[in-house]
């Protein structure tokens, strides 16, 4: 073997084809599988994509760096379970490019933080948040309220995400910035078809509380609300593994 | 710098740098409605910065056919000094985050001075900037020493360090504006990435190149480990960084995998970025400069077959140990958890080659900081690689796992393994490449070893005192089954130790800075002589280092 080996590092090619074939293993064993296992990832037909402002609110979030202190998957632990909500599925960030999962907990997990708090709570935690939770070490992000979101691109984010596998519809894609308008603004005139394409359950509302314009705050509590939302997958999971307890 | 390049070389520098400024050129014009646009100004300006020098310097005499009989280290010492300031700036905003968890709000208010927007800054310029233009300098030190052959030309390896090092002031500056992929350790966007990919196949060239022309029939095992960290790094690099930009005119892509195969790609990635970035290659480092510096051969050829071809085969499949208990199907994480727990074999295999290569001349180790450096990066290493081993067991995963604890253990290995062995190897390069008898000042070699020793050993105390509480006040039931702590009561718990976490990192922010008058007063001593030599005062470096040995 280590006379193998003394002929291999007399040849510099030999040595590199070596290395590749070597290190390659893993990862191919590793990874190829998921993509053809089917049971890698679950079946959720209620699986519903982002809406423009979801999808711009997650840039945001993605921007700012929220995951380097904020996970966004719960364990199949019974403390977080208990403390988080029910446990992650795969399904449920089957349509995030790139996953958020995250890696560090310096503040609580947040997938299954749509709904958990209003908008305004939102709004102020974000704003400062030692005014709501005085022990916080979060920044305070308060140019979000002030900064106009960037709304005229929305549709070449919508057909990028198409090219790497989320099906929106080229009526999505051709609506995209009217929807984004629409859903952070409920009186206005495309507020209606922002629940007609993306569903009856997508919170149209002025979620920065200034119905008259769109801004960062309004996407990224847009995304945080729907966050754990976008699939009832998980709960109906939990559900059936109670019941199918004896 | 010029003047070492041949007419023609300086030809090809003009003929790529206008190459380069176009490509800026034209990024700034397509995405001029998109913060591309200052990317491209960067670029472009440079390149244009870069030109001047180079029409400066271009009528100045060619370098004679004499240099090719001797190895070319100017790429070396400015790949030296890089490192150096890379590491001042990526360990000082690191402790900058860390009081920022002490302090929330030392933002100013604004949105590049927030904890997510810095955090990158300092993970890339510690491991790219600081890391990076060490193994590059080293690399090419240790290749053309190793091979007995002069790198091929003069200008590739410039092409390689000046674009290796756009490629992190691209990188640092976006994150600040705000442009991220948000993949850990590879956060760059799309145009970086490519751009990263070109430098790469030039580096790999050279590395070839010269090894084509080797003297030596062996190729040296510090050649294995950089050729390792080469190879593998552009296959992570391209995988994990598969993406579609929104369109030519914006800084945004969108990763090419979603979900559950994000996450494996980007583990696979990660954790093999910790293997061949800051294992291999500065494993390569280890393999030549501790055994030069303790003047003694390795201790087993043996050992370094099997703990390089380990390391590289194991490593591969570790990734999955970031996922436990997720979403990941469980046959990938119990394959993760088995590689990470077999690899203690191969890591042991090279820290204890290190150590035992030290026996004969452990009275060296007592007397000269800078085998000290090395040394105790070796034991670091041990260590590190003990626990991550440990860490990858399910059970205990669950509990270390989004805590501080990891943090502690990346830092264990950050700055008592890939920190102390590339200060040592700094400062036995440093003397080497400029010639000089010794550093500038051993005593401050001293002062930083013990810098960076308490500095390490505090930040790490720290980090496993608060992960471990945090953990288990996550988990921890009151006798009436509910949850014992609300997720703040944890994070008020954690305050003490991000203090101390804050101050052990000062410490050896502090030691870097000294690192760096060091070098930079060396060089000053260097360049004196070598400008007024008959009348250069006598040194008393040599002096120096004997005091320093009492």
């Amino acid at each position: 073997m280590f006379g193998i080996h003394q002929k291999l590092e007399r040849n510099a090619i030999g040595f590199v084809v070596a290395i590749i074939v070597v290190s390659s293993i893993g990862g191919f064993m590793e990874i190829a599988p998921l993509f053809t296992i089917d049971e890698t990832v679950e079946e959720a037909p209620d699986m519903r994509v982002y809406t423009p402002l979801e999808l711009a609110g997650r840039n945001i979030y993605i921007r700012e760096g929220c995951y380097a202190c904020h996970s966004q998957m719960i364990r199949t632990l019974r403390d977080e379970v208990e403390r988080y909500g029910p446990y992650s599925l795969a399904v449920e960030s089957k349509y995030d490019h790139p996953m958020l999962w995250g890696s560090k907990r310096t503040g609580p997990d947040l997938a299954r933080i749509g709904g958990k708090y209003s908008d305004a709570w939102h709004v102020a935690h974000l704003i400062n948040p030692r005014d709501v939770v005085p022990e916080s070490i979060m920044p305070a992000y308060r140019w979000l309220a002030e900064t106009p979101l960037k709304v005229n691109d929305l549709s070449d984010h919508l057909a990028a995400q198409r090219v790497v596998g989320v099906p929106y519809t080229d009526e999505m894609i051709a609506n995209a910035t009217a929807d984004a308008y629409g859903q952070a603004m409920p009186d206005g005139p495309f507020a209606a078809g922002v629940t007609a394409r993306y569903g009856e359950a997508t919170n149209v509302r002025a979620f920065d509380g200034k119905p008259e314009r769109v801004s960062e705050m309004d996407a990224l509590v847009a995304y945080l609300q729907v966050l754990g939302r976008l699939t009832d997958a998980a709960h109906q999971q939990t559900a059936s593994t109670e019941g199918a307890k004896p | 710098m010029i003047s070492e390049l041949t007419r023609g070389e300086r030809r090809l520098a003009l003929a790529v740098l206008t190459a380069v400024a176009t490509f800026g050129l034209a990024l700034a014009i397509a995405g001029r409605g998109d913060i591309l646009a200052v990317h491209g100004g960067l670029i472009m300006a440079s390149a244009v910065i870069l030109m001047f020098f180079v029409i400066a310097g271009f009528y100045a005499p060619e370098p004679g056919e004499e240099r090719l009989a001797q190895y070319y280290d100017t790429p070396t010492k400015a790949g030296v000094v890089l490192a150096m300031i890379w590491g001042v700036i990526g360990m000082g905003v690191g402790d900058w985050v860390a009081w920022l968890l002490v302090y929330p709000d030392m933002t100013f208010d604004a949105a590049w001075a927030s904890f997510g927007r810095l955090r990158p800054v300092h993970t890339s310029g510690v491991i790219f900037g600081f890391g990076g233009n060490a193994l590059i300098a080293t690399s090419f030190h240790v290749l053309q020493r190793t091979s007995r052959a002069r790198l091929p030309d003069q200008f590739s390896p410039w092409f390689v360090l000046v674009g290796y090092n756009l490629f992190c002031l691209i990188a640092a500056s976006g994150y600040l504006l705000g442009i991220t992929q948000s993949k850990e350790y590879a956060e760059p966007e799309w145009y970086a990435d490519l751009w990263l990919v070109v430098v790469w196949v030039v580096y790999f060239s050279i590395y070839l190149r010269t090894l084509m022309r080797r003297q030596e029939p062996h190729i040296y095992v510090a050649n294995w480990y950089y050729m390792a960290f080469i190879l593998v790094v552009a296959i992570l690099h391209i995988v994990n960084n598969l993406a579609v930009p929104i369109s030519f005119g914006s800084a945004k892509s969108y990763s090419a995998f979603s979900g559950v195969q994000d996450a494996m790609t980007q583990w696979w990635y990660g954790h093999n970025a910790v293997a061949f970035f800051l294992t291999a290659g500065f494993l390569g480092m280890m393999y030549y400069y501790l055994p030069k510096r303790a003047g003694r051969p390795v201790f087993s050829y043996r050992m370094s077959i099997l703990g390089f071809w380990g390391i590289t085969f194991m490593y591969m499949w570790a990734g999955s140990h970031h996922l436990h208990y997720t979403a990941l199907p469980q046959w990938v994480q119990t394959l993760g958890m088995t590689f990470s727990i077999m690899l203690i074999v191969p890591s042991w295999m090279a820290a204890a080659n290190a150590l035992l290569t030290l026996n004969g001349a452990w009275h060296k180790v007592r007397d000269d900081a800078t085998l000290r450096f090395m040394m105790l990066a070796a034991v670091f290493y041990g260590l590190s690689t003990f626990e991550g081993s440990f860490m990858s067991i399910r059970a205990v995963n669950s509990l270390s796992h989004y805590t501080d604890w990891t943090v502690g253990h990346v830092h264990a290995g950050a700055l008592g393994w890939v920190a102390l062995i590339t200060f040592g190897s700094i400062y036995a390069v440093v003397p080497w490449v400029w010639k000089r008898p010794a550093m500038y000042s051993n005593k401050l070699v001293e002062v930083h070893f013990w810098l960076s020793l308490a500095g390490t050993l505090v930040y790490v105390f720290a980090m496993w005192n608060s992960g471990i509480i945090q953990g288990l006040m996550w988990r921890t039931y009151n006798e009436g089954g509910t949850l014992a702590y609300s997720f703040i009561d944890s994070l008020v718990a954690m305050r003490p130790y991000y203090i101390a976490r804050a101050i052990g990192g000062l410490l050896f922010a502090i030691g870097a800075v000294v690192g760096l008058y060091n070098v930079w007063m060396t060089i000053r001593e260097a360049s004196a002589e070598r400008a007024d030599e008959p009348d250069a005062p006598v040194v008393p470096a040599l002096a120096r280092s004997l005091q320093a040995g009492e």
